[in-house]
């Protein structure tokens, strides 16, 4: 495998205000870009230096915890940026809606659900909206923990590391969360990952975990 | 009930420049500790609540919640006391000798602590702490503000390696930030501490089985 940084899916001050261009240069540029540099160095000459990196993150997992972390990390902040787009956020449109109002009741309830779990989150981590046996629902994980590794199918996360959205907020965590779900949320990759869940061969989540761990 | 109480910070925000900005002390105490204190103040009161009403239903997330504020703020309030804008160089005396017998040198001690500050994964300290067990010092890596401590043993200094403590001014430059800490450090406080440590015992008696 060749793991590199991937580039950002926007120009680098294309989500201004709501996240500067100076977040996303130390965000991207330095800890994403950090990551990757120490998943590839650990991973060189090892025997799962041939598995993609969603392979390479649920090997790890049990294995190697350093090499985890990186990983993980590096898998974690792509499907970030991919989760955001300039002109975003807003209400659920789609698909993702109507599957939204079915877990959830409704989408100011899923909303409501989504700021608590990202507001009490305790220390560095992330909350994630993943597709588990068929049902939406929101998961918090800490550090470089991953719904990958057994979690559901995992459509749209929120980086609440402090690197995050100190620079822009500071310790004002509510405000970064509101203008994630206001401004940035990009519902059509939701949508697609949601499609690609649903279509795919194996629709029992947990038994795709248990497959991908073969 | 007695309810927990945001100390004063024991000197100006930005008294510790240029090594820790005036920036970083205002929000570090003002906003995170103080929302330390009043979430263990809050889970305190949500306890109290499931008590009268006799639902227990919630109680282990209370008492993370508890952990997590509660240790918050005592490592919060330990960190500002270790520091000092007269701060700096290496400890005399009893703690000096202590370092040197329980970790080879001063030196190695420094090594180690900032290790285990740089190394953390996510948010934690690091620590010096007490074992009353062996009567030694060890270093801890803490995990946010309670995991992976050691149960019983006491800690004298602190480094929160939270992201919050430095990345106004450090940013992805950390490893300069761990070691901006050493021109700060309040080593009278920490000796002091030491010293109060000292004559804690956890009163069992496997204290003694194994010969130093």
């Amino acid at each position: 495998m060749n793991l590199t940084l991937p580039p950002l899916p926007y120009a680098i001050d294309a989500l201004e205000p709501y996240m500067s261009r100076r977040t996303l240069a130390a965000h991207h540029g330095h800890h994403h870009a950090a990551y990757v540099a120490k998943a590839r160095s650990l991973v060189q000459r090892s025997p799962l230096e041939s598995l993609s990196l969603e392979a390479l993150v649920r090997a790890s997992a049990t294995e190697d915890r350093r090499l985890f972390n990186a990983a993980a990390q590096a898998w974690n902040h792509t499907f970030f940026w991919e989760s955001m787009r300039p002109g975003g956020g807003g209400p659920a449109v789609g698909l993702i809606a109507e599957h939204i109002e079915r877990s959830f009741g409704n989408q100011s309830t899923f909303k409501q659900q989504f700021v608590t779990a990202a507001s009490d989150h305790f220390g560095s981590g992330w909350i994630w909206l993943v597709l588990d046996r068929g049902a939406l629902k929101l998961v918090s994980t800490s550090n470089a923990e991953t719904p990958l590794v057994g979690g559901g199918v995992p459509l749209l996360t929120l980086d609440v590391w402090e690197h995050a959205y100190y620079l822009d907020y500071e310790h004002r965590r509510m405000d970064y969360i509101a203008a994630f779900l206001g401004h940035l949320v990009n519902w059509d990759a939701v949508n697609r990952r949601l499609q690609a869940a649903l279509e795919s061969s194996a629709a029992e989540p947990g038994e795709m975990a248990r497959l991908a761990q073969r | 009930m007695t309810k927990y109480a945001l100390p004063d910070l024991p000197y100006d925000y930005a008294a510790l420049e240029p090594h820790i900005s005036g920036r970083i002390m205002e929000l570090h105490h003002d906003k995170h500790h103080k929302g330390y204190v009043d979430g263990a103040n809050k889970t305190l009161e949500m306890l109290e609540e499931a008590r009268s009403k006799g639902d227990f239903s919630r109680i282990a997330a209370l008492e993370k919640a508890l952990a997590f504020n509660y240790s918050g703020h005592v490592l919060h309030s330990l960190f500002w006391n270790n520091l000092s804008p007269n701060g700096g160089d290496k400890p005399t005396g009893e703690l000096a000798d202590a370092i040197q017998r329980d970790f080879g040198s001063f030196d190695a001690f420094r090594k180690q602590m900032t290790q285990a500050a740089a190394t953390s994964m996510g948010s934690g300290w690091a620590a010096l702490v007490w074992d009353p067990l062996a009567s030694r010092l060890l270093t801890v890596q803490i995990h946010d503000h309670q995991s992976e401590m050691l149960v019983g043993s006491l800690p004298i200094m602190v480094i929160d390696a939270w992201e919050h403590a430095w990345y106004l001014q450090y940013q992805n430059e950390k490893a300069k930030f761990f070691e901006a800490i050493w021109n700060v450090w309040n080593w009278n406080d920490i000796a002091n501490r030491y010293a109060a440590v000292r004559k804690t015992s956890l009163g069992l008696d496997v204290s003694k089985t194994t010969a130093r």
